[in-house]
């Protein structure tokens, strides 16, 4: 028993060393609280960190028309880049269509990312009420929302994508 | 002088023991049997003996024999950093991949970051948020890992109806390997006291792209680190300068470059990059999410696709075998198209979550035959046939594909991709 217990002490006396190993100088600094506000741009399905603004469909085809459909084409299919909307074939179907109406399965996606990285040529240039249009404009041309169905950080995390239950995770915390 | 008994066979299509090179005294034959029939001059000094070399050089290039080793790049000819390069694995030995032939997927061209404005952001849920410039990490207590990066979608032309002819860079270049040196990203962690009930991290580059994906906190805690110096160098610019993400084992797209900020967080954000993208569309119209192990892989890189054997005899086929879950154990190789297999020697060291190069020696008699190899792992796992994967996974998941790579060799000694 006694050999045991020396034993375990010995097995945690390791852990602590490998944890140890990590400890560091402690040299960062405190970030101000409005540097961490202007950086975090995250979005999230629940709608944490969509800003205000607002748009539809309706403004959502101009903004398209001027900064997306050069790559995208002609409402969201037929581009050189990613097809966004105009499946004709199911995800079951040779070849499955994914689209941002059979695939994506949040509608917050669609912000977050045209917002970090879309136009290519000019990324981080269009204003949350243009983002919140084109989003709006997207996921009325895969007929999730009417033409004059405004998106906003409210109403924007209430769309529910066609394909929201379409994902299995094949990674689960081990706790 | 090999004895008969080494060049009999082990395994059908003349594989031979894979210890055959190692032996003392068996380089002499082999070198015979490999010998050309002509030596290329008989010059008593080649030009290059005849007056002084070239002087010093700032910064080595390769040879201007070696031209044709290059990235093979293919960009979005409307977006032209949106695309890949290729890492040409069928021109290199070993299992460093030499810095500026690492593979590139890059969302929106690469960045030229001055280090002296860029920083480091830690925030969420954590006791305090903290800002790092360039010049603290480099106070910081370091380590090294040796480790493969491969894009979550390398292979994917192993999805098609056909079998794609092409150099095996070119299929299943986007995996590369490196020496990363950086501070583990648990240290930062540590500092800025992760809470309780944190459970994910979310990642950003200072791209273009401002790319960002989320990765499981019981992953970052475990082994990620912060690499700033890879191959001994401050890292390239195409690979993250001057600060980068490495998640050993998991796909490429979670190995941020450029990385600006970390984000603890209870859930993951649900990035573009992982719904849209790098998620496996499966038969029954569902998808595999966050699938980020990049399973058991290995492929004979020389002979293969390009390559001309110009004669029978003996050749060392050598090829590379990783494996995210840890060590690869034993990668077998067939020369007569699976019938039968014969373990092939491995490199030491062999390294957790790092390329690992395996040989083994062959007689080609000169018929058409089919080389394959697979690869086992420390969990057991074994690199499965295409048929199987397929079965599996059925032909639309895009990422993911791991299966055993066929190299038909012709009476002429050409190689061809086959299924087999």
């Amino acid at each position: 028993m006694f050999m045991r217990n020396l034993l375990f002490c010995f097995c945690l006396l390791l852990c602590h060393a490998a944890q140890s190993a990590n400890v560091g100088p402690n040299l960062g600094k405190p970030a101000p609280e409005n540097l961490v506000k202007s950086w975090n741009i995250d979005v999230f399905p629940d709608g944490e960190g969509l800003p205000e603004g607002s748009g539809n469909a309706v403004k959502g085809k101009q903004v398209y028309e001027a900064y997306c459909l050069s790559c995208h084409g002609v409402e969201g299919s037929g581009g050189s880049a990613d097809e966004l909307a105009g499946a004709r074939h199911s995800l079951t179907d040779n070849p499955p269509d994914k689209t941002i109406g059979t695939y994506w399965p949040y509608a917050t996606t669609i912000f977050d990312f045209t917002r970090r990285a879309m136009p290519l040529d000019a990324p981080g240039s269009l204003s949350h009420d243009q983002l919140y249009a084109v989003t709006a404009y997207l996921l009325y041309l895969n007929g999730i929302i009417t033409e004059i169905d405004v998106m906003n950080a409210q109403t924007l995390p209430k769309v529910q994508m066609p394909n929201r239950d379409g994902f299995i995770r094949d990674w689960l915390p081990q706790k | 002088m090999a004895r008969q008994t080494d060049l009999q066979p082990v395994a059908g299509g003349g594989l031979l023991d894979r210890r055959l090179f190692l032996k003392r005294g068996l380089s002499f034959s082999v070198a015979v049997a490999l010998a050309p029939e002509a030596l290329a001059s008989d010059e008593e000094r080649l030009p290059w003996m005849q007056k002084p070399g070239e002087p010093f050089s700032n910064y080595g290039q390769p040879s201007l024999h070696e031209r044709k080793t290059i990235r093979w790049t293919m960009g979005n000819s409307m977006a032209p950093g949106n695309g890949v390069s290729w890492t040409p694995l069928q021109d290199l030995e070993g299992i460093i991949t030499p810095s500026g032939l690492h593979f590139e997927r890059h969302h929106n061209g690469v960045p030229q970051i001055d280090p002296d404005k860029h920083q480091l952001l830690i925030h969420g849920l954590v006791s305090k948020a903290l800002i790092f410039d360039m010049q603290t990490l480099l106070r910081y207590p370091m380590q090294s890992c040796y480790s493969f990066v491969e894009c979550g979608g390398n292979s994917n032309a192993g999805w098609r109806d056909e079998p794609i002819q092409t150099a095996v860079g070119y299929f299943h270049g986007m995996a590369s390997c490196s020496e990363w040196t950086g501070v583990p990203l648990r240290t930062l962690l540590d500092e800025a006291k992760v809470k309780g009930r944190a459970k994910w991290l979310i990642a950003e580059g200072a791209d273009a792209a401002v790319m960002n994906i989320s990765i499981p906190l019981e992953k970052a805690l475990d082994d990620c680190l912060l690499a700033i110096y890879q191959n001994g160098e401050r890292i390239r610019p195409e690979n993250g300068y001057p600060l980068r993400l490495i998640v050993p084992g998991w796909e490429g797209v979670l190995n941020v470059k450029w990385l600006r900020r970390l984000h603890v967080t209870n859930r993951p954000t649900m990035a573009r990059n992982e719904t849209a993208k790098y998620t496996e569309l499966l038969p029954s119209g569902k998808s595999r999410q966050f699938t980020f192990v990049m399973e058991a892989k290995s492929l004979i890189t020389n002979p293969s696709f390009g390559h001309k054997l110009d004669r029978k005899g003996l050749y060392q086929i050598s090829g590379l075998a990783w494996s995210g879950r840890g060590k690869i154990v034993k990668v077998e190789v067939s020369a007569d198209g699976g019938q039968t297999w014969a373990e092939a020697q491995l490199q030491e060291p062999v390294l957790s979550k790092c390329f690992t190069r395996f040989r083994i020696p062959w007689q080609w008699d000169g018929e058409k035959t089919i080389l394959k190899s697979r690869a086992i792992d420390e969990t057991g796992y074994v690199q499965p046939e295409r048929d199987a994967l397929i079965a599996q996974r059925g032909r639309h998941g895009y990422f993911h594909y791991n299966a055993i790579v066929s190299w038909e060799i012709s009476p002429e000694g050409s190689v061809s991709h086959v299924y087999a």
